[in-house]
Parts: structure tokens; C-alpha cells; sequence
């Protein structure tokens, strides 16, 4: 078992309700059990289908069992499904020190459809993010996913830029493993591209 | 959910904290299981239905919390191992029979799991269910971690057959819905076969020596818990500060330590079992430290037995220093976490404590200005925003400020923007046909405004049929809009008695709205709230007639079923030539007034668009927009 460079090492993995980030925390905590570390996976998905936030926790340690929430202002790294996500839990997991890995791919609160609130450009989004953490990945993950031709792929594009870093314990390969506990053999063709674009993605970043 | 009865004894798996309680049921032996859907507790029953078969037990969805609890205690009576799991309203539900319950007893091994929601993440309050135990004298059982949930769960089992009473498990909204590692155990090789003894009766009388016996068992209850070791103190012999700590709350008190580095002076008294509390332990411990601090959620539940123990001891014990809700240490509302018990620890050693740099701190504050709020609202396409629609448009042409009296369900959200702030009251299960009830009633007192209760149909059948009956009764004067939309979808689409099918997915028989209705002499109409003409001019028709209660059910399936379904029918586009954009019905009328998120204003056109990825189809919105611009065309003709 490889030393953990963070111990705790505590993700974030958040996005908006039906784009897939608590199977994105799932498969992350099966690979990081199954390769013998201690693994708590916090979810929290209330009214998450109906257009809410949706915030799972993916907390590692090689000593004590962690509890399901991670100490505010001590993320290792957030990963997110949608920009504006991204920016909303910096407010309360950021530091100086803190790695974000988000979509670049905006999901617009129903306020914002209706015209009362604004979204930020992206430019703004962007270097407003950049300013809040140690290193910034802006990565196209939903155009990647379309390029497969699922939008739904970008949790795992995002896995593979993930695992591209060197944060976590273990590699693509364990992912990949952990993916072909979770999905039919039939699936997993285009699982593994989405892997190896994400990790495509952040090597060109 | 997985069928957990399959997982191989002794290897580890990442686990569900409410998978893990269904699999500490069955390998406790549990014959039967019954709940009502409500998150967060759903997901023990449904991994108990999808199991069911292989391990060869009974698993319902019951109509109620209170039947799920009585049904299961028909089990215990025939000699078997029986459980209930609700979310904690449910507990209240189900409160009239426990306290009765506890005073006749049980035989088998019963258990109610209450899953609590500090927060009220997907709740309408974050009530403390640990009072049941108290009012009821139950013991209770409370786990940190999806391993404990499982461990826990078999000793409720156990801990119940000896004292033979009800037992209580509490869970919290986080531990349900973590993952962690748990390693199963063996499941049971053979179960007795259900008999009742026709010699044994269950019942409260004399009430006063019956009391003194579900006493003795509470007794009881606190030599078998302090013997099985849940409760266990972890730190230096004499700390500086005691934190007394359950449930999640002990391994963020354990992180916290860590955190203001006050490792060594710091010990934890872990409270696996928070009722009876276990006077020798606690006893033993506030000798040994001067400052105690109470970690728990919600409720001041140990805090205020352990102040009680000390009040008794307190010439032995000297004088203490107590941490806790009544210091403002420990929130009265909300979660703990980690940041809270570190931040409350270092303010009472007198230790520096700062979250992050304090000019980042401000930084990141500062940016929060940009982040829009993401309201919740009604998917794409739900009838529910159609029938809210409908509402709103009537109850402001018929112009006498009428109320609508709202119930539990993604129908909730009436009171949101989503559903056009239509709704003006919300409470439980059950309540808005009754508030409304009421209100049908004060008529010759002059109350003019006409009145609607909303109810859906899982609820219809939890707790409405009461207050309908009573509404029929008293001639209180009301339309009852049913909002059909054939599943518990807040839930998790659970079926319900209306759809017919059950936990276990076998046929049931599905009980009739209509026939209800006729059965107690109401008149009803069905009708699509999709078709927002004929809804309309129905509603204005049954709020005109007066007189006693009448009922439209407004039928059409839940919009994420119908999409699993084969989808909705029509391809839908906007024409820019026709939208009027910021002119329409008093600027924006689709976008800002009806808002389904399928359609987009978009700023630089000044035009609505539809966004074709959320639109599902349904075609509402094609009937709402005033210039005729939203156009609907059959899927099938365009493909
Ligand atoms: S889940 Fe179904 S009933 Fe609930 S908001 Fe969505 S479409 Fe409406
Ligand atoms: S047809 Fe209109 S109302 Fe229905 S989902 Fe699409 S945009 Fe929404």
C-alpha cells in the first residue's frame, strides 16, 4: 500500500443533482478500499433531483476511521461538475493550498433562467476560481463526454483528469477496476475512453 | 438497492450505512420488515425488499409508520424477529403504539430504526426521535459508522429478546447515506416457524404494575448494554477535558482533537448507547476530568441525563465545569462537524484556532457574491407545476383570495417559486385536508374564501383519509385536489396501495381513489393537469358549487417515471418571430412567470429558447404562452 502524499486526503466531489458526482465519490471510495485504505464516503443528496446541489465527501486515511464530514477550509481537492459549483464550495472548503478540478460547463440555476440572477461570464468564473486555489484545471469535460456521445460520461472524464494529478494513492487502473464492479462489460468501452480523455485532458493542461 | 444477503461473510465491502442495517437484520435473522418510504431511512427497506426473496423473508412498504411498527410486532408475537424503519416524523406516527407497546411487551426481537436529518436536509423539521426512548423508557442504540450501524443493529436484536421490549436504533442522515468499509457476518442457518402461544395475551392492564415491569426492563437493558462494551472511553486517564459524545458526532470529536492539536488532553467517551445511560461509566469518568463537553445532534439528550446524574453526585464529584448547548458550545440547531467541536474545544483549552488564512478566508467570502442560489424546483415537465399553474390561474380569476392547504410530497414545493408561492400551509403527513377542514367549517362565521387541499396520492393514503372522513361527516365545505401522480417520488418512487404492486414486486391489489371517494359519497372528477383548459374550467366549476367536500383528481405520472417510460410525446420550439420576449405578459411570461427550466431567456436575443436537453417533452408550456410562439409537434412526425 502506497504512503498517502495527503493523510487525511479529503475530495470534494460535487456538481448538480442528476450529472452523476455520488457515482463519480462511489467509484473513487470502492478503488481506494479495495486497495486497502481506510475510506468513508459522505453523501448528501436531499431534494438532490430536483435541481439542487449535490456534495459527496471522499475522505482517506491510512489511520483512524474518518467521520463523514470533513473539517471546513481543508479540502486536498474539489472536483466539480459545474463551474459555479466549484466556486460555491471554495466558500467553504478552499484554502491557499487547494487543487480544483472542475467542468467548464455551466449549469444555470433556475433563477438565472428566469432572469432575476446573473451568471458570472466565464472569464470571471474562471480567473475568480484561479485566484481561490493553488492550481486550477478548467477542463472541458462535458464536450469531451459529447464527443463520446453521452454528456452524462463527464463524471468519469473528471475521474480521469483526477487520477492524471498527483493527489491520489492509485491510478487509472484501479478506477477502471472499480468502474467494471459497477457497470455490465458492455458499458465499460466507452467508461475507459472517458477515463483516458480526462487523463488526456489534464496532461495538456 | 443491492441484495445484500449475497455478500460473502468476512470479506469487506464499501457499505451504505442503511445497507449495512439491513444486513445487520438479517443476519440478526429478521423475518419481517415494514416501513414507510421517507428519506432518510428509505433505503433499508428497499435493500430489505430486494433481498427478501433470496433470504426468505416478508418485506412491505406499509401505508403508514404506525402500521409498518404494528405489523411488525404481529412477527414478534409469532415468535419471530420483526423491524421497522422510519425517518423520525414517522416516529410520532408510530408513537401511540409504542407507548403502549412497551407497557404489554414483546417476544421475538423488535426493533425501530428512526433515521434522524439534523438540518432537515430532505425533511420539513430536525426533530430529535431519541425522545421516544424517554417517553417510552426504550433502550437506544446509537452508531458512528455504516460497521457499527450493522453491529449495532444485531445487538438491538438481541438486547430486545432478553428484556422483551422494543429497542430503538437511531441513525442520522450523514451515517445512512456514508459509505464505508463493513465486513459482514455469517446469516443465520434456520428460523423458527411462526406460532402464537393462544395462552400468551399482550396487553397494558393493570397499567400501574405492568408500568413497574417496563421499568424493571429498562433496567434490565442498562446491565445488558454496560456488559456488551458500546460504551468505551478513549484517552489519557486523567484528560483536561471529557468530551461525552454519539453517533456521528464522537468521530468528529475524535478529528477535532487532532485538529487544535490537543491529542493528549483530550478523552472521549464514546456512547454507543445513549438509553438507559450507564450511571457506573459516567460516573466513573466525570471523576477523572473537571471539563466536560457534550458532542451530540440535535437535542441536549445526554447533556441534560448526564447533568442529572452529576445533580445526584455532586458532593462526591465536586465542582464541574459543563460545555454544551446551554453554553452555546454545541448549536441547539443544525449539524456538528468537525469545524464546530474543534472551534468549541479550542475556545475552552484556551488554543488558538483558525479555519484557514484569515485574508483568504475574506477572499473567498467576498467571491460568494457571484454564486447564484440553486433553488429547488419542479423537474422538467412535472405535472405538478401544470396543476400549480392551474391553480394560480383560478384562484386569481374567481378573486376571493382562496387558500390552498398543502401536504407532504414533491408537492411540497407548492410553497416555492416553483410552484408560484401557491401554497399556504405545509406541516405533515395527513395535515392539509384537516387544516382544511376546518376551515370549510367556519363559514357561518363569515369565512368567504374558498378553499382547496392538496394532497398526493402516497398520501392520500397515509393519513388524508381521516380528515376526509371527517370532512364528509361535518359537511365541511372544500375541494380536494388529489395530485395523482402514481408513485412516492419525493421518496424514491416507491410504490404506494394505489399503484398495486408492493415492496417485493409482486401484484397487490390496488386500492382505488375513485372508489374511496365513491365509498364515503363524494362527488370527483378526473382530469390530465397537462390539459390546463379543461383542469382549469373544472377547478372554477367545483369552487363555485360550494356546499360540502368534492374532490378532482388531477391524474398524470410523475414526469422522471415517464421518462423511464418511453418519454413524453411532443418536440417542442420557439419561434422568435412570434416571442415577444420582455413585452410579454408583463415582461418574459414563460420564463419569469412560469419557469420550467426547459425554457431559457436568453439575453442577448432578448428571446426565450428552449433548452433542448432539459426539455422532456410534455407540451404545457405550449398552451401557456400568449403569442403562440412555444410550438409543440409530435415526436414521431419529426424524426
Ligand atoms: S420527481 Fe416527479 S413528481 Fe417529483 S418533481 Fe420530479 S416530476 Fe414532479
Ligand atoms: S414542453 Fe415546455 S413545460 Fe414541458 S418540459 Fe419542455 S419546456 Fe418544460
Amino acid at each position: 500500500m502506497k504512503a498517502l502524499k495527503y493523510d487525511p486526503l479529503d475530495i470534494v466531489v460535487t456538481g448538480v443533482g442528476g450529472q452523476g458526482n455520488v457515482l463519480a465519490s462511489q467509484v473513487l471510495g470502492l478503488a481506494l478500499l479495495t486497495a486497502g485504505y481506510e475510506v468513508t464516503v459522505g453523501e448528501t443528496y436531499g431534494l438532490s433531483q430536483r435541481g439542487g446541489s449535490v456534495t459527496s465527501q471522499v475522505r482517506v486515511s491510512s489511520g483512524p476511521v474518518l467521520g463523514p464530514m470533513m473539517p471546513d477550509h481543508r479540502a486536498t481537492a474539489i472536483v466539480s461538475l459545474e463551474p459555479l459549483e466549484a466556486l460555491r464550495l471554495l466558500g467553504v472548503y478552499g484554502h491557499p493550498g487547494v487543487v480544483v478540478l472542475t467542468n467548464d460547463r455551466p449549469l444555470r440555476p433556475l433563477g438565472v433562467l428566469a432572469g432575476e440572477q446573473l451568471y458570472p461570464e466565464p472569464a470571471e468564473l474562471r480567473a475568480t476560481l484561479e485566484s481561490l486555489c493553488a492550481k486550477l484545471y478548467w477542463l472541458p469535460a462535458t464536450a469531451a463526454a459529447l464527443e463520446l456521445g453521452n454528456h452524462i460520461l463527464a463524471n468519469v472524464v473528471l475521474l480521469g483528469a483526477l487520477c492524471g494529478l498527483d493527489l491520489l494513492p492509485i491510478g487509472a487502473a484501479e478506477v477502471e477496476a472499480a468502474l467494471g464492479d459497477m457497470f455490465p462489460e458492455s458499458k465499460m468501452a466507452l467508461n475507459r475512453e472517458a477515463l483516458a480523455k480526462g487523463l488526456a485532458l489534464v496532461r495538456a493542461a | 438497492m443491492a441484495d445484500v444477503s449475497k455478500l460473502a461473510p468476512g470479506q469487506k465491502v464499501l457499505m451504505q450505512g442503511n445497507e449495512a442495517i439491513a444486513r445487520g437484520a438479517l443476519e440478526a435473522g429478521v423475518s419481517l420488515a415494514a416501513a414507510y418510504p421517507g428519506n432518510p431511512s428509505s433505503e433499508i427497506l428497499q435493500t430489505l425488499a430486494d433481498s427478501a426473496r433470496s433470504a426468505g423473508i416478508y418485506v412491505e412498504w406499509s401505508t403508514n409508520e404506525k402500521v409498518a411498527l404494528e405489523s411488525a410486532a404481529a412477527a414478534s408475537y409469532a415468535g419471530l424477529r420483526g423491524m421497522a424503519s422510519m425517518k423520525q416524523n414517522g416516529v410520532n406516527v408510530a408513537q401511540d403504539f409504542i407507548c403502549n407497546l412497551t407497557i404489554s411487551g414483546t417476544k421475538g426481537g423488535l426493533v425501530l430504526v428512526t433515521c434522524d436529518d439534523p438540518s432537515g436536509v430532505s425533511s420539513t423539521n430536525e426533530q430529535d426521535a431519541r425522545f421516544i426512548a424517554r417517553v417510552a423508557c426504550l433502550p437506544l442504540l446509537e452508531p458512528a459508522t455504516p460497521a457499527e450501524c450493522l453491529k449495532l443493529t444485531k445487538l438491538a436484536f438481541e438486547l430486545s429478546e432478553q428484556i422483551g421490549n422494543l429497542v430503538v436504533l437511531r441513525g442520522l442522515a450523514r451515517l445512512s447515506h456514508t459509505r464505508a468499509g463493513v465486513t459482514p457476518g455469517p446469516l443465520p442457518e434456520a428460523k423458527p416457524r411462526p406460532h402464537w402461544d393462544p395462552n400468551e395475551r399482550w396487553f397494558t392492564i393493570p397499567v400501574v404494575p405492568r408500568h413497574q415491569v417496563m421499568l424493571d426492563k429498562l433496567a434490565q437493558a442498562g446491565e445488558l448494554i454496560a456488559a456488551a462494551g458500546v460504551n468505551y472511553y478513549d484517552g489519557p486517564v486523567r484528560p483536561e477535558l471529557l468530551v461525552i459524545a454519539s453517533g456521528s458526532s464522537r468521530l468528529y470529536a475524535d478529528e477535532a482533537r487532532r485538529l487544535v492539536g490537543a491529542g493528549g488532553r483530550v478523552g472521549i467517551l464514546h456512547m454507543g448507547a445513549t438509553w438507559p445511560l450507564d450511571q457506573e461509566l459516567i460516573l466513573e469518568h466525570l471523576a477523572r476530568a473537571d471539563k466536560i463537553l457534550f458532542a451530540e445532534e440535535v437535542d441536549p439528550h445526554i447533556e441534560s441525563g448526564v447533568k442529572s446524574i452529576y445533580a445526584q453526585h455532586v458532593r462526591e464529584l465536586g465542582l464541574k465545569d459543563f460545555y454544551g448547548q446551554e453554553t452555546g458550545h454545541k448549536p441547539p440547531i443544525g449539524e456538528l462537524s468537525p469545524s464546530r467541536v474543534a472551534a468549541a474545544m479550542a475556545d475552552i483549552l484556551g488554543l488558538p484556532w483558525q479555519e484557514t488564512d484569515p485574508a483568504y478566508l475574506a477572499k473567498a467570502k467576498a467571491a460568494q457574491a457571484l454564486v447564484a442560489p440553486r433553488q429547488v424546483g419542479f423537474c422538467p415537465g412535472c405535472p405538478h407545476r401544470a396543476s400549480y399553474w392551474s391553480m394560480k390561474q383560478v384562484l386569481s380569476a374567481d378573486g376571493r383570495e382562496g387558500i390552498v392547504s398543502g401536504d407532504i410530497g414533491c408537492y411540497t414545493m407548492g410553497v416555492l417559486p416553483t410552484g408560484y408561492e401557491r401554497v399556504n400551509a405545509v406541516h405533515c403527513m395527513g395535515s392539509g385536508p384537516g387544516i382544511a377542514s376546518g376551515l370549510g367549517k367556519l363559514r357561518s362565521q363569515g369565512f368567504e374564501q374558498p378553499v382547496i387541499s392538496v394532497v398526493g396520492d402516497s398520501t392520500f393514503f397515509h393519513a388524508a383519509l381521516p380528515a376526509l372522513v371527517n370532512a364528509r361527516w361535518n359537511n365541511s365545505d372544500y375541494v380536494l385536489v388529489v395530485l395523482d401522480n402514481s408513485a412516492t417520488a419525493m421518496t424514491g418512487f416507491q410504490p404506494h396501495p394505489g399503484t398495486g404492486s408492493t415492496a417485493m414486486g409482486q401484484a397487490g391489489t390496488a386500492v382505488d381513489v375513485e372508489q374511496i371517494c365513491a365509498g364515503l359519497g363524494l362527488p370527483y372528477t378526473v382530469l390530465d393537469p397537462y390539459d390546463l383548459e379543461a383542469t382549469q374550467e373544472a377547478l372554477y366549476d367545483a369552487l363555485q358549487i360550494g356546499g360540502g367536500l368534492r374532490v378532482l383528481i388531477f391524474r398524470r405520472t410523475c414526469a422522471l417515471v415517464q421518462n423511464k417510460r418511453g418519454g413524453h410525446p411532443w418536440r417542442m420550439s420557439v419561434d422568435p418571430q412570434l416571442c415577444r420576449g420582455e413585452d410579454c405578459g408583463c415582461d418574459r411570461f414563460c420564463t419569469r412567470v412560469f419557469r420550467c427550466p426547459g425554457l431559457v431567456f436568453d439575453q442577448a436575443t432578448g428571446k426565450t429558447v428552449l433548452d433542448e436537453v432539459v426539455c422532456v417533452g410534455c407540451g404545457v408550456c405550449a398552451q401557456i404562452c400568449p403569442a403562440g410562439a412555444i410550438k409543440a409537434r409530435p415526436k414521431e412526425a419529426t424524426a
